[in-house]
């Protein structure tokens, strides 16, 4: 009985916290599309619901209603698993999100190495997508994405060394903390604009969707997919997308911590400076998806391994060297 | 001048002048419309669904000279007639194909009476071939329906014709 109102009670958080995040990668796939067309001069979509904010809740009872096809060829085990895998490990993520000091679903101590390691995972459902299609498209795609989502992730695990030596913790909640003075994107910014190239890299956006690219590969790991199939893949990679822009603003932006603290504005709960912010990065990603022309794969491979990963690594030896020449280095 | 290109790289000085570039269109006016709610405004010489016309008492305006049969590129028109009791000719039968027409505009400029004419309308898609086969009534009734409109639109043309 006892297990039982466990199990229960951490349902009810978990449910608590998904379902806040499906509607959430629903809404933004609609801003997406919204900042998108914006900056193209087009209306984007209007039609459904105010402003047309139900609309990725059309497609998605479209895709729902949709027959799922699974080609004869394929493997079809690892076929059906791959979109779960995709989303599965993009929402388990959230588990260790803080959204303030107390409301967080599983405070554990190694969270950013939690979070790193789930989001190194999530290449995992695109070759197992690939691969399983057994048809040469996704295969390239699903390719591209294992190399281009292993190299960005070198240089993201570099950037994360870099804050984990000001901070002292792996918590996340203390790296918020650590930032009550001063919020990492000043004394880390170039660490910053490299995290978030990376995490475009990282999540398939462009200038680096290269596993998708349509022009070339069809449409790269998805091309085989249908109906719910692929409108977990698509939950998946938005889910990743939000992630990404949440660990950006934990890591450099203070997550829940309130930008402007004194009187009327610290009331506001932290959830809702972690929103802002997330908001923001992400309005950041849709406006690059719409300036940016699509890297070739050369270029993506250089920028990743030959500026990235020097660049980062050399300034974890500055950042090192400073905190330990001025004595600064946090002690625990 | 190196030094320049490696300074801009690593600024990203073009990337934010595209970004500021984008921020400032994200607020100016939006080029397209709602479509089935706003239209786009459409010339007086729009050519669209065909029509034939009334004189205002109601008499038929065709009179079966057949110019537009002749001179249809895509030979969608097929005209047959009579001689009414009155001794006016008078087409039986007027039918356009309209999956042959290429909207070429030509039986409207050959006809002598302002009988046959394209009209602003182009949402007639039909769900079956069968319906875009426009027998004489239903081009006849297409010309009532848009008479006003017509009308209006051979008189602003008029002077360039």
């Amino acid at each position: 009985m006892e297990y039982l109102n466990i199990i229960i009670q951490e349902f009810y958080k978990i449910l608590f916290l998904i379902v806040p995040v499906l509607v959430s990668v629903a809404l933004i796939v609609w801003l997406d599309r919204r900042v998108w067309a914006f900056v193209q001069k087009r209306q984007g979509p209007n039609v459904v619901g105010p402003f047309g904010l139900l609309q990725s809740l059309a497609d998605a009872l479209k895709y729902i209603f949709k027959e799922i096809i699974i080609p004869a060829s394929s493997n079809k085990i690892i076929f059906i698993l791959a979109p779960i895998v995709t989303m599965t490990l993009a929402l388990i993520a959230w588990a260790v999100i803080p959204f303030s000091e107390t409301h967080v679903l599983a405070n554990i101590n190694v969270g950013i190495l939690y979070l790193f390691a789930v989001s190194s995972l999530g290449v995992y459902g695109i070759i197992m997508g690939g691969w399983a299609s057994n048809s040469k498209y996704p295969f390239l795609g699903a390719i591209r994405s294992a190399a281009q989502m292993v190299s960005y992730e070198v240089s993201i695990g570099i950037i994360i060394i870099n804050v984990l030596l000001c901070v002292g913790s792996l918590n996340l909640n203390d790296i918020v903390k650590a930032q009550q003075n001063l919020w990492y994107i000043v004394p880390l910014f170039p660490m910053f604009v490299i995290f978030f190239i990376s995490a475009l890299a990282e999540t398939n956006r462009p200038p680096f969707d290269l596993p998708e690219a349509e022009a070339e590969l069809v449409a790269g790991y998805q091309t085989e997919y249908s109906g719910m199939m692929y409108a977990m893949f698509w939950l998946g990679e938005y889910a990743n997308i939000l992630l990404m822009c949440a660990m950006g603003s934990i890591l450099f932006l203070g997550g829940w911590l309130s930008p402007i603290d004194f009187y009327p504005f610290n009331l506001i709960p932290g959830a809702i400076w972690l929103i802002f912010k997330i908001l923001f990065l992400f309005i950041l990603f849709a406006l690059v998806k719409a300036i940016v022309p699509r890297y070739r794969y050369d270029q993506l491979m250089r920028l990743g391994w030959k500026i990235f990963l020097p660049f980062s690594l050399t300034w974890v030896v500055l950042t090192a060297s400073y905190l330990f020449y001025f004595n600064l280095l946090p002690t625990n | 001048m190196k030094l320049t290109r490696f300074l801009k790289t690593i600024f990203m000085t073009d990337f934010l002048s595209g970004l500021l570039i984008a921020i400032k269109e994200l607020f100016k006016s939006k080029k397209t419309i709602n479509y089935p709610f706003e239209k786009g405004k459409i010339s007086p010489r729009f050519r669209g669904e065909h029509a034939l016309r009334r004189y205002p008492n109601g008499e038929e305006r065709c009179i079966a000279c057949k110019l537009c049969e002749a001179v249809c590129p895509a030979q969608a028109i097929t005209i047959e007639s009579t001689e009414r009791e009155d001794g006016s000719r008078k087409t039986t039968r007027y039918d356009i194909d309209m999956m042959k027409c290429i909207y070429c505009g030509l039986c409207e400029e050959s006809c002598p009476v302002d009988a046959i004419v394209q009209g602003p309308n182009f949402e007639f898609s039909t769900e079956t071939r069968e319906e875009l086969y426009y027998t004489k009534e239903k081009l006849l009734d297409n010309g009532d329906r848009w008479e006003n409109i017509l009308a209006a639109n051979i008189k602003a043309d008029s002077p360039y014709r």
